[in-house]
């Protein structure tokens, strides 16, 4: 293994995982935020949206994140969408995360036995304080392993980026392959260094879960 | 196969430009011919994941402590690391053990080795589920491990891992679009092809789009028509 190879390409690899960690973080925040919206218009709204939210939800987690990356970045343009690799990658990670994060906050809604809220009221305590201290901490609890889970796979997905020329880890790595004909050693380390990053997260995720549970622990 | 694939004509495209249903219409046998290879390529990915899957479950609840550590290092680095990734790996190293048909055992493989390790963990889930007590009173009114096995813990396991593995399936099919980049030619694959010769991406891609919800939904009706049959769900 030619350790010299690495240190030449250094920096394009340094700013291809730096790309990687910003489509990561941008698009995991802009799906749980679409995806909270999501949950809260299908929890309130009527028949009929609840049907389109659905249809929207089945259709993006039944194709491939491939495919809908390709409509977005080649597709788009079509209908008035130009957009660059990285904010297309962003966009497209941001629809592909929605129901996923959706169907989790939706299930965190109806994780608690609906009498309590109405137990709070009747003994007159503030909405408030409902909120943060009765729903908020058991919906937490309820959905932080899913919400982590899922967040440790969008890491994983990033490398798909590359198909729609996004810089990020994987293609600034086939691009040093291909210009030194070298293919093996790079993507056995590229390999080792997704894995360390996967691990990391998901024991990053553990200590999240453990700090929101904590109060179950101590009792 | 990185880039370069893709068609160069993004800015050309005129944004007044209609819908057109015909291209659709043209181009849908060559798509859906195509899904041949998607649904094998998921199918072969599916059923490598089953068998060595309960090899490596085993191995990772009942083997001696060095096999339990390799089965775990199994299980993490399969998991951890994106398919893309590992299928790339996989292209690039076959022919470095004298494998000569990179692309087609790339994929088959890569897809395999990676459903192992999710299949792995879903029988163990499964496994976990049932109460320790039944192979206990099994054992103690001097049932056999074969027929504990067969009678008792499989049939159960397979009861409750059934919605997982069926997710799992589902994943799969999603997943195949891309052994596209190593240059299979499954839905995705063509979709690209169509695209370099029509122009027409927001169309092709968007068929294509609807020909994985068609698999995928009859796949979800076939796992809960199982579930049925199996009294679940």
């Amino acid at each position: 293994m030619e350790l010299d190879l690495f240190v030449r390409y250094g920096p394009a690899l340094l700013h291809g995982f730096g790309v990687t960690v910003l489509c990561w973080i941008a698009g995991s925040i802009g799906g749980l935020v679409l995806g909270f919206a999501i949950a809260c218009l299908y929890h309130w709204s009527g028949k009929w949206m609840r049907w389109a939210l659905q249809v929207y939800i089945d259709a993006v987690r039944g194709s491939p994140f491939m495919i809908q990356l390709f409509i977005l970045y080649y597709g788009g343009p079509y209908f008035g969408l130009t957009l660059d690799p990285v904010p297309a990658g962003i966009l497209g990670f941001i629809v592909y995360g929605s129901p996923y994060f959706a169907e989790i906050f939706r299930s965190g809604f109806q994780s608690f036995p609906k009498g309590q809220l109405e137990a709070a009221r009747s003994v007159g305590i503030n909405e408030w304080a409902i909120t943060r201290r009765i729903v908020l901490p058991q919906m937490l609890v309820s959905i932080t392993a899913p919400l982590t889970n899922f967040i440790i796979i969008l890491t994983k997905e990033t490398a798909i980026l590359s198909v729609v020329t996004v810089p990020e880890l994987l293609s600034e790595t086939q691009t040093m392959a291909a210009e030194t004909f070298t293919y093996v050693e790079p993507f056995l380390a590229l390999s080792l260094f997704y894995w360390f990053m996967v691990e990391f997260t998901s024991w990053l995720g553990k200590r999240v879960e453990a700090r929101v549970t904590r109060h179950l622990k101590r009792a | 196969m990185t880039a370069g694939s893709a068609p160069a004509n993004r800015k050309a495209g005129p944004a007044a430009m209609h819908f057109s249903f015909q291209v659709i219409f043209h181009n849908l046998p060559f798509l859906i011919d195509a899904a041949k290879w998607t649904i094998a390529i998921s199918a072969v990915g599916m059923m490598i994941g089953m068998v060595l899957g309960v090899l490596v479950c085993a191995a990772r609840i009942s083997g001696p402590a060095w096999l339990r550590w390799a089965a775990g290092l199994y299980i993490s680095f399969f998991r951890g690391v994106p398919l893309l990734v590992q299928l790339l790996l996989f292209y690039y190293m076959l022919p470095y053990v004298g494998l000569n048909l990179p692309a087609m055992v790339a994929a088959f493989t890569s897809m395999g080795m990676c459903s192992t390790a999710y299949v792995a963990e879903i029988l163990r889930g499964s496994l976990q589920a049932i109460p320790r007590g039944q192979a206990e009173a099994a054992e103690a009114l001097g049932i056999a491990p074969v027929a504990l096995w067969r009678r008792i813990l499989i049939p159960q396991a397979l009861r409750i891992g059934l919605p997982s593995l069926v997710n799992e399936l589902i994943l799969l099919v999603k997943v195949s679009s891309l052994a596209s980049v190593v240059g299979i030619g499954e839905i995705t694959r063509v979709a690209e092809n169509i695209t370099g010769e029509t122009f027409r991406p927001l169309e092709i891609y968007l068929a294509a789009a609807v020909i994985y919800l068609v698999i995928n939904a009859i796949l979800a009706q076939a796992g809960r028509a199982g579930e049925r049959r199996l009294g679940i769900g």
